[in-house]
């Protein structure tokens, strides 16, 4: 009996003891082990995380931004013409998906809002295993999605984000910018205006009340001013206003000349329209023409305002008219597959997505601190814009930006906005510790892998 | 001084929409007792019947016109408005254009069949039931015109402009003798102000001087009295819905080309004319539109640099800091009347 019970918990602790021996191998080469980051790809697809504005004021944005992602998964996976696969300089992507995995997806909705942009961020990485979220049609968005990627260990790939904070005072190593930035509108902008309507000017700003109205306001006022502007007044106008004609009537009273409206969606829309329907254009103040300047133009916006964007200048990341082959083959497949053509915030979100899957290629590896060595100072061509680098100090594009002007003579409604400078990219180009960046305490910190 | 009078005129062309929203509000409570929070959806829904028929108006067919391109490089596809083929192209031009005024006349047979339809499929259902719940209901339902309309039509907005004829703005301080260019008025807010002021007139004049009128004014003071001499006063309250409906969205219709319409327009202007209604006096049509032009004047002036500089955020807290004044000074308003929500 004795013998028998000994014998039984010997044959318990020896079976323990193999069974933990056994089972060690497959905890160290588990998902939270081996590769040490959040969300490995163990299967035969990796999953990545569209997160876009589905409702809200800017739902229509993030629709194109959801056709780009789904046009990006396509040729990724091989499927389609390809797109800019073809002429995009790094040859790392082979159309298989990433390092072989066929690539799924899964969207969320931002709301434009930045606790629900995080609550759809999070869901994504916690129960879908998204192993990179992208997406945004807000700097308010960007920056809190960006920050819950860097806690979370995920790469953030940045959409629509216009914001110097973005990869300013609220950078993050596991985030990404394409798109470009406030300081590089004002950098473009202010010599074509400087050309077109003088040295000799007075500015008055009416600028959303928000982050992205005070970066950019603060960019346009400081570049117009180094070529001789004067800013005559600032005025911040609420997010929520629909009827700008009490902040316009005042411009009327002023002694400017020029209104520059820091303004967004439909907040431009409404506040151009009340401008142009105040008889500003029409204007003649200190003996020159009164003119009105858009910082940051989109088709979308565009189409909103209707005709009265003839003639007036902006900046701004792409245009579908632009003539390089990049440009020109994205055009033609998102075209052929939609039936028109893609806007700015298409085209930046279709080139994070394949930007974010070449470096994963020649990282070889999902590890986002992989990715981020793969990313940092990386330089290719053929996406649009020319030559472009993303630099390792705070991982914002640099390439030419576009000052745009609204079309006279329209031949479709497409055909809203033509090209009058491309910007060179040294003239847009700033230090990362430049004080509208955060200066030189804004810092990456980082990589977070991380599980 | 030039200054205070073109806020002045802003204030009566904001103070007319929150007036006309304000009095159609007024006018189904008054009668029905009904607070309707779908108000504002009402007014959006006004419209986007101008943007439907700016669309209508200008529904294509298509012509290949070989000697240009398209994006892609594909022989350019020129939409053709079939007016032209009815009407001949100068003739369908002005059709096209005059689409906002037009917009009236397509919208008062859908507002008013709209308006039958809530109030006979559901508003009715819930006069008997506590405030809160019609407020509920009718929110409810804002919110789901709102989301249809945005799943028809997007959620950017859509430019409607007003007829070329209207297109641009007149020198009004050279007619009072000031400096040339220091007051500039845009012709169609004049013309907004104009019609807001014939609306309200002419529902006063329906309601003072027609014996429908009369009717609905005795069933707003005494309905089962009314009821018991034999008039089916439900019925002219279920046209009063749709009056009320009518005055909406024919409000919204000819805001259209002030601001191009888009599917939140209708919430961003409901609490505002709550506002107006709760300042004027629940249930008083005159306090209605005497509230929307003051606080519309006081909203403008409010926006002015001196004042926000003066009192950081006073632009957006006016409405409300007045009212609060208001109410504890009048608890009924400025002419409320007394009974009128106090049970």
């Amino acid at each position: 009996m004795s013998n028998s019970e000994i014998s039984r918990r010997r044959v318990l602790k020896t079976g323990a003891a193999t069974g933990a021996g056994l089972a060690l191998p497959t905890i160290f080469t588990g998902a939270a082990w081996s590769a040490g980051f959040t969300n490995e790809p163990t299967g035969s697809t990796v999953t990545l995380g569209f997160n876009v504005p589905q409702s809200g004021p800017y739902a229509d944005e993030g629709a194109d931004e959801l056709r780009a992602y789904e046009l990006a998964v396509e040729h990724l996976n091989g499927g389609g013409d390809g797109g800019m696969m073809s002429t995009f300089s790094s040859k790392a992507l082979q159309g298989n998906g990433i390092l072989g995995k066929k690539v799924e997806y899964v969207t969320g909705d931002t709301q434009t809002k930045s606790d629900a942009a995080r609550a759809s961020a999070r869901s994504m990485i916690e129960k879908d295993g998204a192993v990179m979220i992208t997406g945004g049609s807000s700097s308010g968005v960007a920056v809190a999605v960006q920050a819950l990627c860097q806690e979370a260990g995920i790469i953030f790939m940045a959409g629509l984000t216009h914001s110097n904070d973005t990869t300013g005072k609220d950078r993050k190593a596991n985030g990404f910018r394409h798109f470009f930035n406030s300081y590089m509108s004002g950098a473009a902008l202010a010599p074509i205006l400087a050309k077109n309507y003088g040295t000799d000017r007075k500015a008055y700003h009416l600028t959303a009340d928000y982050n992205w109205g005070y970066t950019t306001e603060e960019a346009v006022r400081s570049s117009t001013e180094a070529m001789g502007w004067e800013t005559v007044n600032t005025v911040l106008t609420p997010l929520t206003q629909t009827d700008f004609s009490a902040y316009i009537t005042p411009v009327l009273q002023s002694d400017a000349d020029v209104l520059v409206l820091n303004h967004y969606g439909g907040n431009m829309v409404n506040s151009l329209t009340n401008a142009v329907q105040f008889g500003l254009r029409d204007r003649v103040v200190n003996g020159k023409n009164f003119e009105i300047v858009v910082p940051l133009y989109s088709r979308l916006m565009a189409k909103g305002a209707g005709a009265n964007v003839k003639g007036i200048f902006g900046s701004t990341n792409w245009h579908w008219s632009l003539q390089d082959a990049g440009s020109q083959a994205f055009v033609r497949s998102f075209g052929t597959k939609y039936g028109f053509p893609p806007s700015q915030a298409a085209h930046t979100c279709y080139v994070q997505a394949l930007l974010y899957a070449d470096a994963v290629e020649r990282a070889g590896s999902f590890n986002p601190c992989a990715v981020d060595e793969a990313l940092s100072d990386f330089e290719f061509d053929g996406m649009g814009n020319g030559p472009t680098l993303y630099r390792a100090a705070d991982h914002q594009c640099f390439k030419d930006v576009l000052v745009v002007r609204g079309k006279e003579n329209p031949t479709s409604e497409f055909d809203l906005l033509e090209i009058v400078e491309v910007t060179p990219v040294e003239q847009v180009t700033y230090a990362p510790d430049h004080p509208q960046f955060g200066g030189a305490e804004a810092t990456l910190g980082t990589c977070n892998p991380g599980a | 001084m030039d200054a205070i009078i073109l806020q002045i005129l802003n204030g009566l062309d904001k103070g007319s929409a929150y007036a006309l929203i304000a009095l159609g509000l007024t006018l189904i409570f008054g009668t029905l007792g009904v607070v309707n929070f779908a108000h504002g959806a009402l007014f959006m829904l006004g419209a986007f019947c101008a943007v439907t028929l700016s669309q209508i108006l200008t529904l294509s067919h298509e012509v290949i016109d070989d000697t240009r391109t398209d994006f892609l490089g594909n022989p350019l596809k020129v939409d053709v408005p079939y007016v032209y083929d009815i009407f001949g192209q100068a003739a369908g031009d002005t059709i096209i254009d005059w689409a906002v005024p037009l917009g009236i006349l397509f919208a008062i047979p859908i507002m008013a069949g709209i308006g039958i339809a809530m109030e006979r499929g559901l508003i009715k259902h819930f006069y008997k039931r506590p405030h809160a719940d019609q407020i509920l209901v009718t929110f409810g339902l804002a919110i789901v015109l709102q989301e249809i309309i945005k799943y028809f039509y997007g959620a950017n907005p859509i430019p409607t402009p007003a007829p070329d004829a209207f297109i641009g703005s007149f020198d009004f301080g050279a007619m009072l003798g000031f400096d040339p260019g220091s007051i500039i008025y845009p012709y169609w807010r004049l013309v907004y102000f104009l019609f807001a002021m014939t609306i309200i007139a002419a529902v006063f004049a329906f309601l003072q001087f027609t014996t429908f009128g009369m009717v609905v004014r005795a069933g707003m003071a005494d309905r089962e009295t009314v009821g018991l001499l034999g008039i089916n006063i439900d019925k002219r309250f279920t046209i009063m819905f749709a009056i009320a409906a009518c005055v909406a969205g024919v409000a919204g219709v000819m805001y259209a080309p002030i601001n191009s319409p888009n599917y939140h327009m209708g919430m961003d202007f409901l609490v505002l004319s709550f506002v107006v209604v709760v300042v004027g006096g629940m249930g008083s049509l005159p306090g209605a539109v005497a509230a929307g032009f003051l606080l519309g004047i006081l909203e403008s002036f409010a926006s002015m640099s001196w004042a926000i500089n003066l009192v950081p955020g006073i632009n957006q807290i006016i409405i409300y800091l007045v009212a609060i004044i208001i109410l504890l000074t009048r608890p009924r308003g400025l002419m409320g009347r007394k009974g009128v929500m106090e049970d």
